[in-house]
């Protein structure tokens, strides 16, 4: 690497960015409390519960929960609470929030993780397939692979895949984080986890290969057009040579890119998807929490997910600061 | 023949030829139509010499130029006759892999835009030493790479550089280091200092002869610029409209240009020395090579039109040491001559 360029500099680069994104969090918590403040229906009566309860008892629990202060003084209140790291207590779940978000959050991301590995390794191959003989009967099986991604909905593809691996089948649990009835270790532990994971993955990374499979297509057809391509020919590389060594390499710049922007859609995705699938994660305690009117739940998710985001472009934007010499930094 | 031709001149025999053009036609096809960007093109470059090619924008000096190791700009453009004879083996006739082993070890390229023939993510060693492994010199290749930068009067530590880090000039100096890696017989290079300032393009063109003349190489240089045929070529092609219309020595061409077009072409050089230029500059452009003019493709641009010329084709013919495809030059003295 050249002067300027180094893990120092990108280490301070990632700093700088890491700081520039506070403001962004305290606006995305500011945000999400008055929405919900705003928010119809009355969190006291979910607490307590449609039984006509005494007024003066209503009024204590509304005091003790601080819901009686204004909305200002509730919202200084709350960022002094996150500031020290306290996010809350759940009372639906007798829990509090901060522990309750990150181990749901913790599932999540084992299916997110998986879903971006995988979407990425089958697109880029499907891609550069397609690419290599634009308009054969392969780049024409992946053009429709392509649409049909783009087309399918998640929570739609989610129901079929059970009906056929689970329903029909049999070969494949129909839902659930893991086995509750057995109690496997070591290894097994971890086959029964995978058997879980394989149908609500494959339901959340159908759209993300299709894109993926798209762009890389796109991507390498333009790189390959290049005057470096030509001369890397004119050199005498071998075809295969110029595919991944030239090729691919100044292709995967959009596809990294796009990996960080696919992921906010696959946070969303995967709230349908572990709703299909009964998986315990962030997007099922979003829904569980938003009809219970587990407001600390909700703002605490909310911040979360927010701050996964904002890393895990960070992270992407590194990943294309390494990939691509150009960038400065 | 009239006078004994000197052994690097029109009409010259054929042994120690490098390269050999033989009618070859290239054609693209698109959706517009199909065009013949090289339209029959016969040239040939002898061992340790340097020939130029030169013509207007458009007229298809570098198709010409892609013709010889079948890389194009696009993938609709094809060789679709002749033959291009490289120490006397059609590389046309041979398979991939075969073509493969002559490109940048036998034949190498240097191209117009340097920089952007340098791939963006991949540093100047890595670029280079791909090359060397690509022909089986991978062993020592980091040493040979320093060798040939320092050659071409780089530091070694460029190897280390993105091309985005240096200078057009610095580039092009790359690409002639690219070229001269695995040592080939015939270098082609295609406008290698019109990209570049004007004084950086004396300096390059003058490492370029330098080279050309230490490692006796065959030089294909492709060019508008007369300057720089003047400076360096010993023999000269004038291309006009996908095809040869004079060729001469570089001292001939000069002297006594026998074409009309490249009569114009001096006289728009000169036009900056002399206040009385042998006559007008070319009018008009070069032709769609969808739709050529019938007959001498350059008769509605010339000034000695008559009219013959729209209608029968003029053959190349040997005048004197010059050869050039114009009726004004039909007389009975003159005989065809034989491609070199
Ligand atoms: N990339 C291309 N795609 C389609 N046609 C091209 C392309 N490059 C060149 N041509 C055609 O070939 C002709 C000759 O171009 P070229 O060989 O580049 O001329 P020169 O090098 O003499 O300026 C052009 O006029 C055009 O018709
Ligand atoms: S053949 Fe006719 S039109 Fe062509 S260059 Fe000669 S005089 Fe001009
Ligand atoms: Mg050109």
């Amino acid at each position: 690497m050249s002067a300027g360029r180094g893990t120092k500099a990108l280490g301070a680069y990632a700093l700088e960015r890491l700081v520039n994104a506070v403001p962004l969090v305290l606006g995305v918590i500011v945000v999400n409390f008055l929405l919900i403040s705003l928010a119809p229906g009355d969190p006291v009566t979910a607490l307590i519960g449609e039984f006509p309860a005494p007024p003066e008892y209503v009024e204590r629990v509304r005091a003790q929960y601080g819901l009686d202060q204004s909305v200002p003084e509730r919202l200084v209140r709350y960022l002094g609470s996150v500031v020290r790291g306290d996010l809350g207590f759940s009372f639906a779940n007798r829990q509090p929030v901060l522990d309750l978000v990150v181990q749901r959050l913790g599932r999540t991301m084992l299916l997110m993780l998986t879903t971006v590995v995988l979407a990425t390794f089958v697109g880029v191959v499907l891609g550069v397939w397609a690419a290599r003989r634009p308009n054969s009967a392969v780049d024409g099986g992946a053009t429709g692979f392509a649409l049909a991604g783009y087309s399918i909905p998640e929570f739609w593809l989610g129901q079929i895949l059970i009906l056929v691996f689970a329903v029909w089948l049999g070969w494949l649990p129909a839902g659930g984080f893991r086995s509750i009835r057995a109690e496997y270790v070591g290894l097994d532990a971890v086959w029964d986890q995978a058997r879980h994971m394989i149908l609500p993955v494959l339901a959340l990374s159908f759209r993300y290969m299709a894109i993926t499979t798209r762009l890389t297509r796109a991507s390498l057809l333009e790189v390959m057009n290049a005057d470096y391509i030509l001369a890397a020919r004119a050199r005498g590389l071998s075809e295969r040579r110029v595919l991944w060594e030239h090729g691919l390499r100044a292709a995967a710049l959009p596809i990294i890119t796009v990996i960080g922007y696919n992921f906010s859609f696959i946070v969303a995705g995967s709230a349908l998807v572990e709703t299909v699938f009964g998986w315990p994660g962030v997007g099922r305690l979003m829904y569980d929490s938003i009809f219970t009117r587990d407001y600390p739940v909700l703002l605490g998710i909310l911040l979360l997910v927010s701050i996964t985001v904002i890393l895990v472009n960070l992270v992407t934007d590194i990943a294309y600061a390494l990939a691509d010499p150009r960038v400065r930094y | 023949m009239t006078a004994s031709p000197p052994a690097r001149s029109a009409g010259a025999p054929s042994g120690d030829a490098v390269l050999e053009l033989r009618a070859v036609t290239t054609e693209i096809r698109s959706l517009r139509g199909r065009v013949r960007p090289v339209d029959g093109v016969s040239l040939t470059v002898h061992a340790g010499e340097v020939v130029g090619v030169v013509g207007e924008s458009g007229s298809g000096k570098s198709m010409t130029a892609f013709s010889v190791l079948q890389l194009f700009p696009t993938k609709a453009a094809r060789v679709i006759a002749g033959e291009v004879l490289l120490a006397g083996r059609d590389l046309l006739t041979l398979r991939p892999e075969a073509l493969r082993r002559v490109r940048g070890r036998e034949v190498a390229m240097i191209f117009q835009d340097a920089a952007s023939y340098l791939n963006p993510v991949l540093t100047v060693g890595a670029q280079l030493e791909q090359q060397l492994q690509a022909h089986d010199m991978a062993r020592g290749a980091e040493a040979r790479v320093a060798e040939l930068l320092r050659d071409v009067g780089l530091t070694p530590e460029v190897a280390k550089r993105y091309p985005h880090e240096l200078s057009g000039g610095q580039c092009q100096r790359v690409g002639i280091a690219s070229a001269l890696a695995c040592s080939p017989a015939l270098v082609i290079a295609d406008e290698p200092t019109t990209a570049l300032d004007v004084t950086i393009q004396a300096q390059v063109l003058r490492l370029l002869a330098r080279l050309q003349r230490e490692h006796d190489l065959a030089l294909l240089l492709i060019t508008h610029d007369l300057g720089v045929v003047a400076e360096v070529c010993d023999r000269v092609y004038v291309m006009y409209a996908g095809q040869i219309v004079e060729e001469a020595p570089v001292e001939r061409l000069f002297a006594e240009p026998q074409h009309p077009y490249t009569q114009g072409l001096l006289a728009g050089v000169l036009d900056l020395l002399d206040p009385k230029p042998i006559q007008a500059a070319i009018k008009g452009s070069v032709p769609d090579l969808r739709d050529p003019p019938s007959g001498c493709r350059f008769h509605p641009r010339c000034p000695h039109v008559m009219p013959r010329c729209s209608s029968d084709v003029p053959p190349l013919l040997l005048r004197g040491e010059s050869r050039s495809a114009c009726w004004l030059h039909d007389d009975p003295d003159a005989s065809q001559g034989a491609p070199t």
